[in-house]
């Protein structure tokens, strides 16, 4: 099964439990008593996931390490292999 | 008297064949060699290093000729092409001459340090991995010289395809890996894209065929000589790319 088909089948499940509820498929005082929370669940459910998707990448962007170490440890190698190389011979 | 070979004896005929490939990259590519030797030697590992040269008009070849004089035509291989064709074609060219038994991939620009190949070898040889990739996503790793924006739009296309594929690896758009060479053959056999997604569908055609990967945390250092692309185009190749994978993986 690909990935689109997956999201597709997982979707339409909760799409039919949702539909079930809202159409009066299935009866119970609980669920007429939250109908409108329950007509905006998947918005609200939309907008935490947004709001979650957000804060997480934000949080990697700041917390994204920079490598000042990495980069400074690299021009030093790059000047010793530059003169090392120039002994060896090496015409730039 | 049958002879037993120990698994100390398998592992030393273990050769790495490191593919670079190259275009305008003469003031890159005496470092990065320089590099490779110095950490490769060091760790006692067979390799060969060889270089793709797409008719660079720098003269790259002509740096990488004087190299292979240095170092040695059994270390340095030069397997140069007339003109520039796709990074894809350039793997191909390069496993066709490559006589080792693992192919390790990275870019000639020092963004990928050779101080890590020794690391992929290692945890490789630990959980006979068919694929190593190195990840700038994780503890460990990171990236020198990027500024906001790229860090969100990286970030950001990460968490979108990690959601969306779930391939198993954390860092898709990377190209510092090491392969099976069998496994980096049937690989591109199996890839349709082209230009930088190409290393993308590699990973995720990975997780398809069951092969698997490893991870090791890279420092990725931005160019040093030369500019860094990521421009409208690659954001569209690369969501183009993801849906078509999305679609039929």
């Amino acid at each position: 099964m690909t990935k689109l088909l997956e999201w597709i089948s997982v979707l339409s499940a909760f799409f039919a439990v949702w539909y079930s509820l809202v159409g009066g498929y299935v009866k119970h005082p609980m669920i007429e008593k939250n109908m409108m929370l329950i007509l905006v669940s998947p918005i609200i459910f939309v907008i935490l996931f947004g709001l979650y998707a957000v804060t997480v990448i934000l949080y990697r962007v700041f917390t994204f390490n920079n490598c000042e170490e990495a980069a400074k440890e690299l021009q030093e190698e790059i000047k010793e292999a530059r003169r090392d190389l120039l002994d060896k011979g090496l015409k730039w | 008297m049958a002879a037993t070979v120990s698994d100390s004896e398998i592992t030393k005929s273990d050769k790495y064949s490191i593919l670079l490939p190259t275009y305008n990259e003469r003031e890159n590519l005496p470092i990065i060699i320089w590099l490779i030797v110095k950490f490769l030697d060091s760790s006692g590992y067979d390799y060969e290093v060889i270089i793709i040269d797409d008719g660079s008009p720098d003269g790259t070849l002509d740096i990488a000729k004087q190299l292979q004089k240095i170092y040695g035509s059994g270390k340095i291989v030069l397997r140069p092409r007339d003109k520039k064709l796709g990074l894809g074609t350039a793997y191909i060219h390069g496993i066709k001459h490559a006589t080792g038994n693992f192919i390790i991939i990275m870019d000639a620009d020092l963004s990928h340090h050779p101080k890590f190949i020794p690391k992929f070898i290692e945890l490789q040889r630990e959980h006979d991995y068919d694929v190593v990739s190195g990840t700038r996503y994780k503890d460990g790793g990171g990236v020198h010289g990027w500024d906001f924006k790229r860090k969100l739009i990286s970030r950001g296309a990460n968490f979108v395809t990690q959601m969306l594929l779930r391939p198993g690896a954390s860092d898709l758009t990377g190209s510092f890996r090491l392969y099976k060479k069998d496994v980096l053959q049937k690989l591109i056999d199996s890839c349709v894209s082209k230009g930088y997604v190409f290393q993308m569908e590699m990973i995720i055609r990975a997780r398809q065929l069951d092969y698997t990967i490893g991870e090791v945390p890279i420092t990725f250092v931005d160019r040093v000589y030369g500019e860094s692309k990521l421009g409208g185009s690659e954001i569209i190749q690369f969501a183009k790319a993801l849906l078509y994978l999305f679609a039929t993986t």
